[in-house]
């Protein structure tokens, strides 16, 4: 339960860090901000890099600011960071509530946004939320910045778009609109633990129908995505039960879902299908 | 594998120690400050036995290096007394049946400490979504909780 050995390197700027990264990358140098999801997996010896490049140093990555109708999260905004409050209007208060479904207390003090995203393990709450949202990502290298969209950037379990030696050092988050409402359900065999399962939705009820839903499963598959079948099937239709279950069948029936040695693919099949009224009631309470 | 000399800063006394970047802060405070209040359950951040306050937030002591911890106001559970006079929440612990093998409580007492402080008037559902972050396998929780609750109240009282 010990961490192989490592050379640390804390750089005081991201023009440093990306330097460092482009030389140390090639023998697997990672970059570790809040560490929440990397110090465990090195304790295990599953990761075992041989430079660690902390970025907890580098001054304005913590910045958490609306921009143009943009949520903008930089590398190191820790996840206690979106408490409720901390972001006005609905894209705050859904972040304020799928906060409190990660991990515990003491790991929200410590890890980061930007650190999940770049993770990428099925079971993020803010992989979700950034695949339902249409998030934005901005990776930064020594060739430069790129922005990824979201919809492009999960490609497998863990594994993204985001190339070795590019820092992810911002997430952007479009706002919605206001009177969106929102609603976020998970399952885990334990309070704090990974979830087996999660769906997210937000939409818009006018004149008695439903206006631009979204849709997202996330833990459920490889990697969390929107299902653009099931929010056709939203639109226009009335918010009530009768629409929530057959939306939560048909999400249940599109599934591809992850199977391991505890959890079938049936199993998580029949949580999709039982977490989706719950969140549109949650949404529509 | 190198060594590097780092100062830690811990419940405001200075310790100048020689550790390998892949240290954990948790045995760098037990092994290198002969700090060993704090305790290691599963060592990769589940069962809170080694939850310590770092400027001002609790944080999980074996999920930093302590390397990591350079410049940082460390406090654990041998800063909560004050001389011969134990901090509210070790009292309550001792009087509402807090404890009973000890392993998992120092861990509690400074994740309590580090939620009080910034929260005293904290509501009973926070708080036990709170204290669900560590674990403890004699006590069945109902007495941390009020042992916790009783040390709020006292520490309220007194300022």
């Amino acid at each position: 339960m010990k961490a192989s050995a490592f050379i640390y390197h804390r750089p005081e700027t991201i023009d440093e860090a990306v330097r460092l990264l482009g030389e140390v990358a090639p023998d697997d140098g990672r970059v570790i901000a809040g560490g929440q999801s990397l110090v465990p997996i090195m304790a295990f010896r599953m990761a075992r890099p041989p430079h660690l490049i902390d970025i907890n140093r580098i001054a304005g990555l913590d910045r958490l600011d609306t921009q143009d109708g943009w949520l903008r999260i930089g590398a190191r905004v820790r996840h206690a960071a979106f408490h409720e409050g901390a972001i006005a209007g609905p894209t705050g208060a859904l972040l304020a509530h799928v906060m409190r479904h990660i991990a515990h207390h003491p790991i929200r003090t410590r890890g980061t946004f930007c650190g999940s995203l770049a993770h990428a393990d099925p079971a993020s709450e803010w992989c979700a939320t950034a695949a339902a949202l249409d998030g934005v990502l901005v990776a930064q290298s020594t060739q430069g910045t790129r922005e990824i969209a979201v919809r492009d950037y999960f490609e497998a379990v863990m594994t993204t778009a985001l190339r070795p030696d590019e820092i992810l050092v911002e997430a952007r988050l479009p706002l919605l609109p206001a009177g969106t409402l929102t609603g976020f359900c998970e399952f885990s065999r334990r309070s704090g633990d990974f979830a087996i399962a999660m769906v997210l939705v937000t939409l818009r009820i006018e004149e008695g129908r439903i206006v631009a839903p979204r849709f997202t499963i996330g833990g459920a598959e490889a990697f969390p995505r929107r299902l653009a079948e099931v929010e056709a099937l939203l639109t226009g239709a009335a918010p009530d039960m009768a629409t929530w279950r057959v939306a939560g069948d048909l999400a249940a029936s599109l599934l591809d879902p992850l199977e391991d040695s505890i959890t079938s693919g049936e199993y998580r099949r029949d949580l999709v299908r039982a977490l989706a009224p719950r969140a549109f009631q949650q949404a529509c309470a | 594998m190198t060594r590097h000399d780092i100062t830690l800063h811990v419940n405001g006394r200075r310790y100048d120690i020689c550790v390998e970047p892949r240290k954990t802060l948790a045995d760098a405070l037990r092994d290198d400050c002969g700090l060993t209040g704090t305790h290691l359950g599963c060592e990769h951040g589940v069962c809170g036995a080694c939850t310590i306050i770092a400027d001002g937030e609790t944080v999980r002591a074996c999920l930093m290096f302590a390397i990591q911890a350079e410049g940082v106001e460390l406090r654990t559970v041998e800063g909560l007394a004050q001389g011969n006079e134990m901090h509210p929440l070790q009292k309550a612990f001792v009087e509402h049946h807090g404890l009973q093998c000890g392993y998992c409580t120092p861990g509690f007492l400074m994740l309590a400490a580090g939620v009080l402080e910034k929260n005293p008037t904290i509501g009973d559902e926070e708080l036990r979504d709170i204290l669900a972050s560590n674990l403890c396998r004699c006590t069945g929780y109902e007495n941390i909780v009020k042992a916790v609750r009783a040390a709020a109240a006292e520490m309220g009282a007194a300022q």
